[in-house]
């Protein structure tokens, strides 16, 4: 298939995983492909953790009058939300896959810190740590967002631990992020321009933008609700001049921005998928490139769509309410381009297509309701309802989720030399899809119905929907579940990979499978754009310029 | 005293000069988040300035006036020899980078004695929320919000200077003893003078807000 | 009107017409474009899998026009939508004076709702149907939020402050009141009925439950009680601005700002009067912050509006 070799000499030495045997060897390396090995370890068993909150949360709610006791379904549901968000979706494609190819990717040895970033994965596994503290203590029961005064005056969980231990992960956002960008600034590999980059990098770039921007507000929101909770400052009380809705601001500025840090890594991992496995160049790469830091910027603008019905002035709701919809046409323009870019394709259907095109269609009826949403008058009847949680569900588990899976696979053979069972894959993706939808679309109309977010019981009417909303969590699992056994399968038993078992075209793939520890014996040399695939004969060209027939 | 020390490039720049652009680069970025990380604060307490400006007013007469003032004077100052280090060690004169650098550093020390100086003077006067607090009849009940803000933002403040001592207390005994900073390649220093200005901002927002404001 | 589709919850007010037709489009559109995009998405998924005989030629290099394109509809709509939405949350949330106002009480884990007429309920709020309803809402802890989904409403209730929310009910039955923010441990529990009946059960119900002191009577024994009428009686010595007539009206504050006394504002003078001493008054006022509950201030409130009426032409 190749017509010549790249990259001849990295292929003499050891890959990153050969380099070094010892623990110590790992535990204070500064390869930051096994910085990535060692976060996908954590975020993995943080997804897994996250997971058991959910199923207790979703059995309990298979009856009206609910199996746990209120107490342990509120920490339930809350812990499920904090460790969801903060050891789960905000690190996974950043830190795993990010931290991964994007120096390859651009053509680089390393990340432009690699100490920072190994001090960013520590800084992680000790905010985990503390969560897990916060856990066994007892658990916080206040919902991921802590309203106060609930959260400062009337909540008798661990307020403080909890919030220490977001404080702690936010700096490990912090560290990722200013490695991604000053990395992204200043080493690129001769002849890769900006208009050169593949889009994952620009997404990636792009949330790091917004990390970099919104994370500090949420750590200055982390010390004054622990300083108030410990020491009763009265900061959110009104009795004492506080005001419990500046809490909303201060918080949403930064959670806002959040929700766009979860889903733009992913973003740029469906543009990779698409393009490789349509073996045709993504339709519209400036606008694609444009609108990923059209959401980052824009959606710092938004943050008080989540207070509309909490008593902000009428008038300021509007003006939120414009900017929410204006946020939502670089996303439109995004699902538009996806989706043409399989005309005049050669389409193929392996298991990171499946999820590609899964998150496409998720990520579209999530957009859609995330605009009535943003609708004024239909917030007023909605918030605060199931309607609000399978919204975001359908982003943040059928969009970011099924981009991580798309990018695992896709990227597999490259990180640890051997293929992935594609017939078991694809399989899984399928029932992620059907299972993903049993369990989250019932939830629209329960909220539609009326049935409030948060509720451990409920009115035996709604028994059915949630019934079976519960039976689809239990699809689900099982589709999460399959891909540690037959990932794991693979590395033992899968059929090892060659350089560019895809026939993609970014730099990543001229390296061998798995890489050497720098990435490359001799700095490449960047002659064209991403994905020059030509549909017509099936021949593609790699980043540095070499061609490849079919 | 080591004179013909070469420093390496690390593996993924080209350069020395290509590492001290990034080092620099990194910086900036840093104190962006910086800024909002105080910005958040120091916007909360004026929202907070702006409904209760009678209370806040009373509360903040309080404020050890001479101390806040002393110490904005004192931070100027080691900008200034801090600069001066940097612009030393660009020119290769070690001894007097080296001074401007301890100079700095006792600049930065003398900001930690008056400000503990004045801590101690707010807890006898009661105004530490919490922990020693006397509520005065007209600054009820929002006056308390003014010392919340003063005694975290204060203290955040002299968090960072103390990492900036550090910082400096390094480059002196790790890179400088070791000749790692030339006029070639000085970054280490430059970069750690960027972070020390932004201390000094810092404080240059919150000396107003906490000193001057309703002081008339 | 939307009955006959599938699960469509029953809707009992005005405000839930306006919203149901607004969320049917949005729905209709929604599920325009998904079909679009399936549509899209499994067409070329067939007429381009890899090995098909269709024509892989001419890729079009030109995207711009595709994409000013799609994305200027987008926005067209999106503005249609916006535009509709904000129209519907201005008159549903802008809350006119009503026929009736009923204060709302809400703290861990029960509603209290009390008629102008002293009637006191407990998670179960009576109306007249057919009548403007005003509902002033408070809280005594943390933040709750009341929500009736079949008017398709709800607002939240935040300590310190004070909310309003108004609809017009015009079917009479019983329709499900809830909690819609997180507050506790009960929160689930936290759930009640709006009872909708013609006025004249209603009026027939109010009667039922005994003659009762009104709010305002209540009020007014507060008033003497708590030594307000030592300074804003009407034979005070003290200088001190009159009452009557002030509720609705524009009220000039001694640091030149200027606020209408709605009850918002009427709470804040009473727990914080130093930071509203209106303009040309010494601020003497005894702060009574920590000293009256929500009914109380209710109560006194509902006292000081009813002096309005008697001040012939003073109304907002």
């Amino acid at each position: 298939m190749s017509v010549e070799a790249a990259q001849p000499a990295d292929f003499a030495q050891p890959s990153y995983l050969d380099s070094g045997h010892t623990i110590r060897s790992w535990l204070l390396t500064t390869d930051h492909k096994r910085i990535a090995m060692m976060f996908l370890a954590s975020i993995t068993f943080w997804f897994f953790i996250g997971g058991m909150a959910a199923t207790l949360v979703r059995l309990s709610l298979a009856t009206p009058d609910g199996l746990l006791q209120p107490d342990i379904f509120n920490r339930a549901f809350t812990m499920h939300g904090i460790i969801m968000v903060w050891l789960f979706l905000i690190p996974s494609i950043p830190a795993t896959l990010g931290n991964f190819f994007v120096p390859i990717m651009i053509g680089a040895h390393d990340l432009a810190f690699p100490r920072l970033n190994l001090l960013s994965l520590y800084v992680f596994n000790l905010s985990g740590l503390v969560v897990l503290y916060a856990v066994l203590l007892g658990g916080v029961d206040t919902g991921w967002y802590f309203y106060t005064p609930y959260s400062t005056l009337y909540s008798n969980s661990y307020v403080f631990a909890a919030a220490m231990a977001i404080f702690i992960n936010g700096y490990s956002s912090i560290l990722t992020g200013l490695n991604f960008v000053v990395t992204v600034h200043k080493l690129r590999a001769p002849g890769m321009t900006w208009s050169r980059l593949p889009l994952f990098v620009w997404a990636i770039y792009a949330v790091s933008v917004v990390m970099l921007l919104a994370t500090p507000a949420l750590a200055m929101d982390m010390i004054l609700l622990g300083a108030d909770r410990i020491m009763g400052l009265g900061m959110f009380d009104p009795s004492r001049g506080g005001d419990p809705l500046l809490w909303q601001h201060m918080f949403w500025f930064y959670s806002h921005p959040a929700v766009y840090i979860m889903i733009l890594p992913g973003m740029g991992v469906v543009s990779e998928v698409i393009s490789c496995y349509s073996r045709r160049p993504i339709f519209g790469y400036g606008g694609m490139a444009t609108s990923m830091m059209a959401i980052a910027v824009l959606g710092f603008f938004v943050w008080a769509h989540h207070m509309f019905t909490a008593g902000i002035s009428i008038y300021s709701a509007v003006v939120f309410s414009l900017m929410s919809f204006v946020v939502g046409v670089p996303s439109a323009i995004k699902v538009f381009n996806w989706t043409v870019s399989l005309h005049k394709g050669s389409i193929i259907f392996d298991a990171p297509m499946i999820y590609a095109i899964g998150f496409i269609l998720l990520f579209t009826i999530g957009g859609l309701t995330g605009l009535m949403l943003a609708t004024l008058a239909v917030d007023i009847h909605v918030h605060d309802t199931y309607f609000v949680v399978a919204h975001f569900h359908y982003i943040m588990v059928g969009g970011a989720v099924s981009a991580f899976f798309a990018g695992l696979h896709y990227w597999w053979p490259k990180i640890t030399g051997r293929l992935y069972p594609e017939a078991v894959a694809r399989f899984t993706a399928l029932l992620t899809f059907v299972g993903f939808n049993v369990t989250f679309f019932p939830q629209f109309v329960l909220g539609y119905l009326g049935m409030p977010r948060r509720y451990y019981a409920y009115p035996p009417q709604w028994q059915s929907w949630n019934v079976l909303s519960s039976a689809g969590a239990s699809i689900l699992a099982v589709a999460y579940a399959l891909p540690l056994f037959y990932l794991g399968w693979s590395l033992l038993y899968g059929k090892r990979a060659g350089p560019n078992p895809w026939g993609a075209t970014g730099l990543e793939w001229t390296t061998p499978s798995p890489p050497p520890e720098h990435n490359f014996a001799v700095t490449p040399v960047v002659t064209l754009g991403p994905y020059s695939y030509d549909p017509e004969d099936g021949s593609y060209r790699t980043q540095d310029g070499t061609h490849y027939a079919l | 005293m080591p004179s013909e020390y070469t420093v390496e490039p690390h593996i993924q720049y080209a350069s020395l000069e290509h590492q001290g652009d990034s080092a620099q680069d990194c910086m900036w970025v840093f104190l962006a988040t910086e800024t909002v990380f105080f910005g958040a604060i120091i916007f909360t307490y004026f929202l907070y300035r702006v409904f209760y400006s009678a209370e806040f007013d009373v509360a903040g007469k309080d404020a050890v006036f001479w101390c806040g003032s002393v110490n904005i004077g004192i931070l100027l100052t080691s900008s200034l020899t801090m600069v001066l280090a940097v612009n030393s060690g660009a020119q290769g004169r070690r001894r007097a980078m080296i001074w401007w650098l301890i100079a700095t550093m006792a600049l930065g020390f003398i900001f930690m004695a008056v400000k503990g100086y004045e801590y101690y003077q707010d807890f006898t006067d009661r105004v530490v929320p919490a922990v020693n607090f006397l509520m005065k009849p007209e600054e009820a009940p929002a006056g308390e919000l003014f010392w919340d803000f003063y005694w975290i933002a204060t203290a955040l403040h002299a968090i960072h200077l103390t990492i900036g001592l550090a910082l400096i207390a390094y480059v002196l005994l790790w890179r400088i003893r070791r000749g790692e900073i030339t006029p070639e390649y000085y970054q280490p220093l430059e970069v750690i003078a960027i972070y020390w200005s932004f201390v000094d901002t810092v404080w240059l927002f919150l000396y107003p807000s906490i000193y001057l404001l309703g002081r008339s | 009107m939307y009955h006959w589709m599938p699960f469509w919850p029953r809707t009992a007010a005005n405000t839930g017409h306006a919203i149901n037709s607004l969320f049917v489009a949005e729905l209709a559109l929604s599920l325009a474009v998904l079909a679009m995009v399936v549509g899209m998405i499994a067409s070329f998924g067939f007429v381009y899998r890899r090995g098909s005989a269709a024509s892989r030629a001419d890729l079009t290099k030109k995207t711009w026009h595709f994409e000013i394109g799609w994305t200027s509809a987008t926005f067209l709509l999106f503005l249609v939508a916006f535009i509709w939405g904000s129209y519907v949350y201005i008159w549903a949330y802008q809350t006119p004076p009503g026929n009736l106002e009923i204060y709302v009480v809400a703290k861990q884990f029960m509603w209290k709702f009390e008629h102008p007429g002293g009637q006191r309920e407990i998670d179960t709020l009576h109306v007249p149907a057919g009548q403007s309803i005003r509902l002033v809402l408070a809280s005594e802890d943390v933040i709750h939020a009341l929500y009736i989904p079949a008017f398709r409403l709800q607002r939240d209730v935040i300590p310190g402050t004070y909310e309003t929310l108004w609809f017009k009910a015009e079917r009479p039955g019983t329709y499900r009141l809830e909690c819609a923010e997180f507050c506790g441990t009960q929160h689930a529990h936290m759930d009640g009925a709006v009872i909708v009946m013609p006025p004249p059960d209603y009026a027939r119900w109010l009667a039922e439950r005994g003659i009762h002191e009104s709010l305002a009577e209540q009020g007014e024994k507060l008033f003497r009680a708590r030594g307000c009428s030592g300074c804003h009686g009407a034979n005070s010595t003290v200088h001190a601005p009159s009452l009557v007539g002030v509720y609705g009206t524009l009220v000039h504050l001694q640091d030149g700002t200027v606020r209408r006394a709605d009850e918002k504002y009427l709470r804040e003078c009473i727990l914080n009067p130093r930071s509203f001493t209106v303009a040309g008054y010494p601020p003497v006022m005894p702060d009574f912050s920590g000293q009256l509950s929500e009914d109380d201030l209710i109560e006194l409130i509902a006292y000081i509006r009813s002096l309005n009426s008697q001040n012939a032409g003073s109304a907002p």
